[in-house]
């Protein structure tokens, strides 16, 4: 039998013939990386190639590492394997990685979202022949609305608490969905604080992004200077101490999870924002079908149930069990990181 | 219906109490009367006649929403709340509609006449015709109660500010059988007495659990004790000929339970009690498993009736020759109560009284609440001899000693999705035991299904360990490798014929998870019925 382009082992997602890894969850030789989330961009690795975007953003996760950087679209050739970066749309720097070899096409997406956010390069439709897509919000239940209309949203928050005389809290990761917000945020409302884990994030992609002043909260920061203004915080400081200290506030959280009642309820949030980094269920069928690929694997998110779907709509497709976790991983992870930024 | 919308975004987003009672109070000041007759009824759960099946109504969203109805079913899953996930998966619009939650409900009530294509034209015309949220409100209207953390005593005190009309007497204008659709909002709030008055239960006292050491409670002398019974807990009303019983629920049961039909002529017109119905088998108190089989029943067969007789076991009495008594001192009210019991007692078996226990010190009540299995009761009521019967649950002069639960440490085997705020996360489980099967190989036997105990931390933990070590799938069910051990806590046990494992438990609950334990350490059915007394 032939030996498939790309196969999936243990340790993530495999082209013998380049003898590389995607996005490898395990310590291995060679990595090309899609992106600087810290489940596809992972410790240990002795090589990484990746957009050259991602390299500061990487480096200041995961300290000194042995990184080659690439532009995109250019192509470069691994034992006779044709490796190109192409915008995925999903944070600043994230790629879909284009695998060909002998004339057959594999295109592995990473993380994606189709709608500009006007921060990340915009996503690409790269024809190919198979295409492993995640699908996190893969159900008929998520659709986005857009952008423009759930910033306003947000800002007219910020306002109505601003008049209440409160601080807003608002949550996003502290990698894509903080610069996101803070890029949006409406400036004449007032000063926009951040979390540390945000903060120094945020400073690393300054010199690619042009993002409004932010600063940041430390001990001599006084509760009553916050009042009105808002605060950018990573999910995992939801409850802690730290946000404690700043009452009176409202917290909000801005993910494709607050589509569900359920899931803000659950996280004792004041008010949920609708703002995913990810595809909708439409955008990832209409995806999927411009890439022209026949077959489909789905890696991680509602993967069974979308890709029988799929399946029905006459597609070979089929999943694969891999460690990405979406939206829900970015969350979860990131609560150790930024204990260690805390101590 | 778009103010309506908004008020159940803000109840529904929002977990701080004041947030809720002022969103409340601004909706109540501003509504029009009938809208707030509407908004009282919906959120103390007298929504009108669900006018068209589930299975229908979503066909009909799903046909809007053009995917197969499997994909609705997985999503309706992970959703877990039907109206939200037809809200949505319909195609959004920026549409709203500028009727009133009134004229809604209306057209909803005449709906439930109309044929099915006229209702599938209606239904599908206003999910097209609102936005996402106001579609969600509306399907929920049709489809059941708005579960959204606001209790009748929120409510009601939310009312009670922007009407400025004293809380305990809404409270009670709000009880029993009113129509929505034909009072008006002068006759529900404002009018001093309303026309069901013959019907109307008085609010019930609830007691919380007891703080601390028993012995803070003070002296002895100023304290009566009953035991806390195990059935439901009802108000029985005689007045002019009539009687009507009602659930703690709010649920008018009258017709559940005829035995009590034969209290009218004996018990003279003009008395409510309060008092628990218990099953009665054989001459004896029965378990809950044996009222269950009375529950829900909308016709009572003469056997059943036979098998499965019940009795009122009365605690307290609120209303005496027509007057209400709520404000007599507790020890007044009972020995009027045993006065009446005394003078009915050979008239019928049916009418019993919950006695008080005789007691001198704090160690005979400690002595006292371990006869409660015994006993079949789930414990002891502690009251406070002078105590007026008040409105709700209120701290202080009653309170509830409950028994400790049974414990027994079992498997995980199954598990759900749970619903409302916990959707999308596995939060009901079924737990199994070890039974010894024909062939002498010891195998897993469901026992009890659980849903609450854990910390929203621990149910992530479990959440994930379920994700990733899910057997078989069966629609919304998974099946795990049996691999957690839990401590399971219940209050009552009785042998059954429904249940697979042979043994019903009453309120089983999880109390911790067992990290230290491996699955063959947990117990064996033998184990548990050998609980049974």
């Amino acid at each position: 039998m032939k030996i498939p382009l790309l196969a999936f082992n243990d340790n993530g997602i495999y082209c013998q013939q380049a003898d590389v890894y995607l996005d490898p969850w395990r310590p291995v030789k060679n990595a090309i990386i899609t992106h600087g989330h810290s489940d596809h961009a992972r410790w240990g690795h002795q090589n990484y190639i990746t957009h050259h975007t991602n390299i500061p953003i990487i480096r200041h996760r995961l300290g000194e590492i042995n990184v080659t950087g690439k532009d995109w679209n250019e192509t470069f050739v691994i034992n006779n394997v044709k490796f190109s970066f192409h915008p995925a749309g999903h944070i600043i720097g994230s790629a879909q990685i284009r695998v060909e070899y002998k004339g057959e096409v594999w295109v592995f997406t990473g993380d994606y979202k189709v709608e500009d956010d006007g921060i990340s390069v915009p996503y690409e439709v790269v024809k190919c022949h198979t295409f492993i897509t995640e699908c996190t919000f893969g159900l008929p239940a998520f659709n986005w609305t857009p952008q423009a209309e759930v910033i306003t949203e947000i800002n007219n928050w910020w306002a109505e608490n601003k008049a209440e005389g409160k601080t807003s809290i608002l949550f996003g990761y502290s990698l894509g969905k903080a610069q996101r917000l803070l890029k949006y945020l409406d400036t004449d409302l007032g000063t926009i604080y951040t979390h540390g884990a945000i903060e120094n994030m945020t400073n690393v992609v300054r010199p690619l992004i042009d993002l409004p002043p932010t600063k940041l909260v430390t001990y001599e920061t006084k509760k009553e200077d916050l009042l009105g203004n808002i605060v950018l915080a990573p999910p995992s400081a939801h409850g802690s101490t730290w946000i404690r200290k700043m009452t009176p506030f409202v917290t909000g959280s801005a993910s494709g999870w607050m589509a569900f009642r359920g899931a803000r309820r659950r996280r004792a949030i004041d008010k949920g924002f609708v703002l995913s980094d990810h595809c909708d269920w439409y955008s990832l069928l209409d995806s999927i079908k411009a890439t022209g690929a026949e077959k489909v694997i789905c890696t991680h998110g509602y993967t069974d149930i979308f890709s029988k779907y799929l399946r029905e709509l006459g597609y070979d497709a089929r999943t694969e069990k891999t460690q990405y976790e979406g939206e829900t991983a970015e969350m979860e992870k990131e609560i150790e990181t930024e204990k260690e930024i805390r101590e | 219906m778009k103010n309506f919308a908004q008020l159940i975004k803000v109840l529904d987003s929002s977990n701080k109490t004041n947030v809720k009672v002022d969103a409340l109070t601004m909706y109540f000041k501003n509504a029009s009367p009938e809208d707030k007759v509407w908004t009282i009824a919906i959120l103390s759960h007298r929504r009108p006649p669900r006018p068209v099946n589930t299975t229908l109504l979503r066909n009909w969203a799903n046909e809007l929403a053009n995917i197969p109805l499997w994909l609705f079913e997985e999503s309706y899953h992970i959703v877990g709340d039907l109206a939200e996930t037809i809200a949505l998966i319909i195609p959004t619009t920026k549409e709203h509609s500028d009727k009133s939650l009134t004229e809604y409900l209306q057209e909803i009530i005449a709906l439930k006449k109309k044929t099915d294509p006229e209702k599938k034209e209606y239904l599908q015309q206003n999910w097209l015709a609102l936005n996402y949220y106001e579609r969600f409100v509306f399907t929920k209207l049709i489809t059941g109660s708005f579960r959204i953390g606001v209790s009748q005593k929120l409510m009601t005190r939310a009312l009670s500010k922007a009407e400025d009309v004293d809380e305990d007497a809404l409270a009670y204008k709000l009880m029993g059988n009113w129509d929505p659709n034909t009072i008006t909002f002068q006759e529900l709030i404002l009018d001093e007495q309303n026309s069901d008055y013959l019907s109307k239960p008085y609010p019930f006292y609830l007691a919380y659990p007891i703080e601390g050491e028993v012995e803070n409670l003070g002296n002895p002398e100023d304290w009566s004790i009953e035991h806390k019974w195990d059935g439901i807990r009802s108000q029985t009303i005689i007045r002019e000929g009539e009687i009507y019983v009602w659930s703690r629920g709010e649920e008018l049961v009258t017709d559940k339970y005829p035995e009590f039909k034969s209290f009218v002529g004996i018990i003279p017109d003009g008395t409510v009690i309060d008092a628990e119905i218990l099953a009665f088998p054989e001459g004896e108190i029965g378990t809950f498993n044996d009222l269950q089989t009375r529950i829900g029943r909308k016709t009572i067969s003469a056997s059943l009736l036979e098998k499965v007789p019940v009795i009122l076991k009365a605690y307290d009495i609120l209303e005496w020759e027509g007057k209400d008594i709520r404000n007599l001192p507790y020890a007044e009210r009972r020995l009027l109560l045993e006065q009446l019991y005394n003078s009915i007692k050979d008239k019928t078996t049916s009418f019993q009284l919950s006695e008080r226990v005789l007691f001198h010190s704090w160690e005979d009540v400690t002595n006292e609440r371990m006869r409660a299995r015994e006993m079949k009761s789930e414990g002891l009521m502690i009251k406070r001899n002078d105590s007026t019967y008040q409105v709700g649950r209120k701290k202080g002069d009653w309170w509830k000693w409950k028994i400790e639960p049974l414990v027994i440490d079992a498997v995980l085997t199954y598990a759900m999705r749970g619903h409302g705020r916990r959707s999308n996360l596995f939060t009901d489980y079924t737990f199994a035991l070890w039974q010894t099967n024909d062939k002498g190989e010891k195998e897993l036997v469901t026992f009890a299904k659980a849903y609450s105990g854990l910390t929203d931390a621990e149910f992530r933990k479990v959440d994930d360990f379920i994700k990733k070590n899910t057997l078989e799938r069966f629609g919304p069910v998974r099946s795990v490798t049996p691999q957690l051990v839990f401590e399971i806590g219940f209050e009552g046990i009785a042998l059954s014929k429904r249940h697979k494992s042979g043994v019903a438990t009453r309120f089983p609950r999880i109390l911790r998870w067992r990290h230290d334990k491996k699955i063959d350490e947990a117990n064996s059915i033998e184990d548990l019925k050998s609980m049974i007394s």
